[in-house]
């Protein structure tokens, strides 16, 4: 279950036990930042900040191995993360109209979130379902041969979800993390 | 010892393979095995019939995918709903379920099939020869199809010198792109780490080639393969750690290593004292976090060391000083495969396969526009034609074939003419290609080959790690010209800025990337320079791809004047009255291509 990131929370103790078991490790750094992310769903500046002092790394370091790597995200992602294959594959059959559609739909370009909050467009390298080509990946489902037309629907189900988690959250009175993560990470 | 374990005498006499590949597992394959699971168990058959999750059979178009054994009944399109009457009707009544079976048997990539002519019979499978024959999760059914004899004959019966020796006679080159013999490598790294006193082990999986997916296939059907061949390595240049570095992108490869990591080391395959010879290694995962460049040698020690992965010139190669500054054996999954064959066949055997210089089998990912999209294994030397039109059971929609592109970003274009080439390394590389990792694309009269090539240098220009300015500069410079070409807006002396640049970014490139990033544009401006030119000279796209150089018009014989194009226009850029003819501004005209799709009488010409 994923935790939302709060600025001035201590750091989350699965990720900090995940420190003390790699601290004798040589080279742990991107394993570290993995499991930041894995567990906040990204990695903003003062959470890098925080790392560079647990690790007793500069922040240059952390900073410049988050930004090399596609993989890292520094921003929020949205609650359900759409991640249109760009293989060879997909981009013959169609998969930049997907991305325009997509676009056109949220108001937002690839690597960015809607103001809502609901979505994050990402372009991935191939996800190896060329047979099934154009594909689309929203969170751990798959989309495949698909048209720009069918896009909206599919957004539609989503935002569903996310409203139905939310009142099963409000329901349960649980805190606000809980429940997105169920849709987010399933 | 543990080893022993497997118990040869099956107590089932029916067993039933579902696909658990990625393709199939997200068109929810895990489902289905637990509902034929239940079903099974419900109907009492569970001590007779073996239900099996496998890695994948290559048919992920059809997944998922279910097999039956003995029959060897192909059931394709299985929903988790289809269990209790694939179970009832099969495995209980010895009934076919019609409507689910495979029928066609041209279209069984990767399948066994009896009496079969052509298609499959040109495949011969040793790296991919357990997926879809076993469960990946089950290290006792890799024991029982000669899994860890290989470890167990170089452990008791061969010397490290034996070893290479096998390697060398097998005549195996590296898989992942370079194709640098695989005993060369070892042959160093045993010789620098017997002066260093240490060394280290890689399996490279970082797989990043656009439409390229045989690493993955391999890890999540075949993981033990993969480890028992890392071991045998440790053993050979005497190295006690060894690192898998994977993409992170790959979750269920990398949970299929994990188990079968601990499965090796609860039946003292992997560890301490492996087999009681005396003899130590582990293996420890390094995930990737998404950069292609990675993939290259020294960018993927900087990145196993926790660092930006940033090539470094060489030499020194890692065979001398890799891994913390150690002697380092790197080989790509796919290579590493083949190895416990090797040893077990023994290198004569594998040098039967294949052609003079490039021994064994390839792998491809065969996908673009062909009937059959999926992985194939095929020996070297089989001709593009018998993959294309055989294997893969031609052209799709029945289009005409233009070209197929190997080597992904770092290759090229093969055109018509040259389909009877046998495929192997040094052929491809005479035809301005390259092996690179598999993939292979085909291209048809309706792909745009400078927008295909734009496409490559996008990847590149992407994936440039930014080090050298050579690699920086000269991909987005040579991107910002295709890019110029598609869109209608090149320059006469662009072609040839273009071939200077290329020249340029190859020669002075730091690494792999940088040095093969203009490939793709060396390649296609051979074969295909007439469609560059035709889109400076006459601005048209000849295979209508680049919407900046299309027209659209209406059709003055067949407009009935509907006036749902003009409806559907996004710009409202069509004018015309109800039953009247239809015109298009071009000056507002978006090329959006929605009163293509609107119109009904096929009035709206494209030009």
């Amino acid at each position: 279950m994923r935790s939302d990131y709060v600025t001035d929370a201590p750091l989350a103790s699965e990720l900090l036990d995940f420190i003390e078991s790699q601290r004798d490790k040589k080279g742990n750094l991107i394993a570290i930042l993995h499991k930041a992310q894995e567990v906040y769903g990204y990695v903003p500046w003062d959470l890098a900040e925080k790392l560079s002092e647990e690790l007793q790394v500069p922040l240059a370091k952390i900073y410049g191995v988050l930004t090399f790597y596609h993989y890292f995200k520094l921003n929020k992602p949205g609650k359900s993360t759409i991640s249109v294959c760009m293989g060879t594959a997909c981009y013959l059959q169609g998969a930049p109209e997907l991305i325009d559609e997509l676009s056109r739909i949220l108001g937002i370009g690839v690597g960015e979130t809607s103001a809502d909050g609901e979505f994050s467009i990402e372009s991935v390298r191939c996800v190896g379902c060329c047979g099934l080509a154009p594909v689309v990946t929203v969170d751990e489902d798959t989309f495949g041969k698909l048209s720009a037309g069918q896009l909206a629907e599919i957004l539609g189900r989503y935002r569903a979800a996310h409203a139905e988690a939310e009142e099963r959250m409000v329901a349960a009175g649980a805190g606000s993390a809980g429940a997105t993560a169920e849709v987010n990470h399933g | 010892m543990g080893y022993s374990r497997y118990d040869l005498e099956s107590p089932y006499s029916q067993f039933c393979y579902v696909c658990s590949g990625v393709g199939c597992e997200q068109k929810k394959s895990e489902d289905l095995y637990r509902n034929i699971k239940n079903e099974v168990r419900n109907r009492g058959i569970g001590a007779s019939v073996q239900v099996v999750r496998t890695g994948c059979f290559g048919l992920c178009e059809k997944g998922p995918i279910v097999k039956m054994l003995p029959e060897e009944t192909v059931y394709i399109d299985v929903k988790p709903e289809d269990a209790a009457e694939l179970v009832e009707r099969h495995l209980v009544k010895s009934e076919i379920v019609t409507r689910l079976q495979l029928k066609d048997t041209a279209r069984r990539p990767h399948l066994e099939v009896k009496n079969d002519r052509g298609h499959y019979q040109k495949q011969v499978r040793i790296v991919l020869r357990n997926c879809g024959k076993i469960d990946p999760e089950n290290i006792d059914e890799y024991i029982a199809r000669e899994g860890y004899g290989a470890l167990d004959k170089a452990l008791f019966e061969m010397t490290p010198e034996q070893i290479i020796e096998e390697l060398k006679l097998s005549g195996l080159r590296g898989r992942g792109g370079a194709g640098w013999p695989t005993w060369l490598k070892w042959n160093f790294g045993r010789k620098a780490a017997a002066a260093a006193g240490t060394a280290y082990v890689v399996c490279n999986a970082d797989e990043g080639d656009p439409g390229a997916y045989m690493d993955r296939s391999t890890l999540e059907g075949d993981p033990h393969s993969v480890l028992e061949a890392m071991t045998i390595a440790a053993y050979t240049i005497g190295a006690t750690q060894g690192y898998i570095y994977i993409r992170a992108e790959y979750p269920l490869a990398i949970k299929r290593l994990e188990t079968a990591m601990k499965q090796a080391r609860d039946y003292g395959l992997l560890g301490e004292n492996i087999l009681e010879s005396g003899f130590s290694f582990d293996i420890e995962i390094r995930l990737g976090a998404g950069a292609f460049v990675c993939g290259e040698e020294t960018a993927l020690i900087a990145s196993i060391e926790g660092e930006r992965g940033t090539p470094k010139p060489r030499p020194p190669f890692p065979t001398d000083s890799g891994v913390w500054g150690m002697p380092t054996v790197i080989n790509n999954a796919e290579t590493w495969a083949n190895i416990p064959v090797v040893i077990l066949r023994g290198g004569k055997w594998f040098a039967r396969i294949g052609t003079e210089n490039s021994k064994g089998t390839k792998v491809f990912a065969l996908t673009g526009k062909v009937n059959n999209t999926g992985l194939v294994e095929v020996p070297m030397g089989t001709t593009l034609r018998e993959i294309i039109y055989d294997v893969g059971g031609g052209m799709q929609e029945g289009k005409a074939f233009k070209a197929v592109q190997t080597g992904g970003p770092s290759g090229g274009v093969i055109t018509a003419g040259h389909l009877d080439t046998p495929i192997d390394f040094d052929n491809l590389a005479k035809l301005g290609s390259m092996m690179g990792s598999g993939g292979m694309i085909v291209l048809a009269e309706d792909d745009c080959i400078v927008d295909v090539t734009k496409f490559y240098l996008e990847f590149s220009v992407e994936e440039s790690c930014g080090k050298c300015a050579p690699c920086r500069i000269g991909t987005r410079k040579m991107f910002n010209i295709l890019d110029r070409f598609t869109k209608g807006t090149a320059r006469p002396d662009d072609l040839w800025n273009l071939e200077v640049i290329a020249d340029a970014t190859k020669k002075a490139s730091l690494c792999g990337l940088g040095q093969s990033a203009p490939n793709p544009i060396l390649s296609t401006l051979q074969y295909f320079r007439h469609e560059y030119l035709a889109h400076i000279d006459d601005e048209t796209c000849p295979a209508g791809v680049c919407k900046d150089l299309m027209k659209y018009s209406i059709d003055a014989e067949k407009c009935i004047g509907c006036t749902v194009c003009a409806r559907k226009c996004p710009v409202a850029c069509i004018d015309g009255k109800s039953k009247e003819l239809h015109v298009i501004d071009q000056e507002r005209c978006i090329k959006c291509g929605a009163c293509v799709a609107a119109c009904k009488f096929d009035a709206v010409l494209i030009a």
